[in-house]
């Protein structure tokens, strides 16, 4: 029987084939979903800011992008994913208010969602999707049968990934 | 732990629930001339939680709701942050507009700025129970709307408090009607320092 896993906010989650992993409604956090598409092992990260060097509090690491996707890859890797096949799938990064003079504070979907970009390319691993801003939210599952990360929303429709 | 919120003293919950306590009277107040119903309000739950938790107040993180966003100016910058179901946000629209109960199953332009309008009623309501309390002079935004998941929404404030630590200090108040048409939940989040600043104000900073 294929299992829902369901990852929080500021939490990740690994699994294998025939799992999904699920992560509801992402405002301007981003799902990082990673995935080795031969061994069929996968993560999914809800990630809620961009850097831990620049909070007063750093005591979770899966709360940042920095943080917490060297340690789900290690997972993912101790699982028996392999490195150099691992491809990532990204999306949320809203900004769900609109101010007329957003200040920082209101652009942290931005900030997240390129943060995200960044990371991933100095780990080397190759975005293949990228369904990120906007202004609505999204519920994200990434079935580790197929590596097909599903996003939801409520006025958007759904898509695949 | 560096969380702020961890330390306080029972003093000073105490003394930040009964602000709540005569923000949320004051706001369900105003709600009540509004829309001409009587109001009853819960007595304020004070509640510290890990951030992934704060969805499931409101059912969920994929709950569909109304959010009214809005920031305070002044010696204490916070948030604040008012969410209705969207059943309550339809039936409050239709009361406002003077339409039949069950009209409305989508916002047209004119629904959101009456539901802004409520959030600013509200709010102002709130902040003037906290600035008389507190002799800090504190100001609202103009509000913000948005019809979404309850998880992607409170994210908005959530990821703030982030930058401060795990937990999440919510002062939640729930309002009904008589019959039950309407259900809110009135969160506010001070900035980083705010909340010293505001338990200086009130003399329970130690």
């Amino acid at each position: 029987m294929s299992e829902l896993i369901k990852v929080g906010m500021a939490d990740y989650k690994i699994g294998r084939n025939p799992d999904s992993l699920i992560s509801y409604g992402l405002g301007s956090c981003v799902g990082i979903a990673l995935f080795d598409s031969i061994n069929k092992i996968g993560g999914l990260a809800h990630i809620m800011l961009p850097d831990s060097t620049q909070a007063r509090s750093a005591e979770n690491p899966a709360k940042f992008a920095n943080t917490a996707l060297p340690l789900m890859l290690d997972d993912m890797i101790k699982m028996g994913a392999v490195k150099s096949r691992i491809t990532a799938k990204i999306a949320g990064g809203s900004q769900m208010f609109t101010f007329a003079n957003a200040t920082d504070v209101m652009r942290v979907g931005e900030r997240n969602s390129e943060a995200v970009r960044t990371l991933l390319k100095n780990m080397d691993i190759k975005v293949i999707a990228d369904d990120t801003g906007g202004n609505y939210g999204r519920t994200v599952e990434l079935k580790l049968d197929t590596g097909i990360y599903r996003v939801k929303t409520i006025a958007k429709g759904e898509k695949e990934l | 732990m560096s969380d702020e919120i961890l330390n306080l003293s029972s003093i000073q919950l105490d003394a930040l629930k009964e602000i709540g306590n005569v923000g949320a009277g004051n706001s369900a107040t105003a709600l009540s001339q509004l829309i001409n119903r009587k109001i009853d309000m819960t007595v304020p739950q004070i509640a510290i939680m890990p951030l992934g938790d704060v969805p499931d107040v409101v059912g969920g993180p994929d709950v569909m709701v109304a959010g009214v966003y809005l920031r305070v100016f002044g010696p204490a910058p916070s948030s604040i942050l008012f969410l209705l179901p969207r059943d309550s946000a339809f039936y409050l629209v239709d009361m406002l507009m003077g339409r039949e109960q069950g009209h409305t199953t989508t916002l047209d332009s004119m629904d959101e700025s009456a539901l802004m309008e409520i959030g600013n009623i509200l709010a102002g309501a709130y902040l003037n129970a906290l600035s008389h309390f507190t002799k800090l002079t504190l100001l609202p935004s103009i509000p913000a709307l948005a019809m979404d998941m309850a998880g992607a929404i409170l994210s908005v404030i959530l990821i703030q408090l982030g930058e401060m630590g795990d937990h999440a200090l919510v002062i939640e108040t729930e309002f009904t009607t008589e019959n039950d048409g309407v259900k809110g939940h009135f969160f506010l989040i001070p900035d980083p320092g705010s909340l010293g600043t505001i338990l200086s104000a009130i003399g329970v900073k130690e």
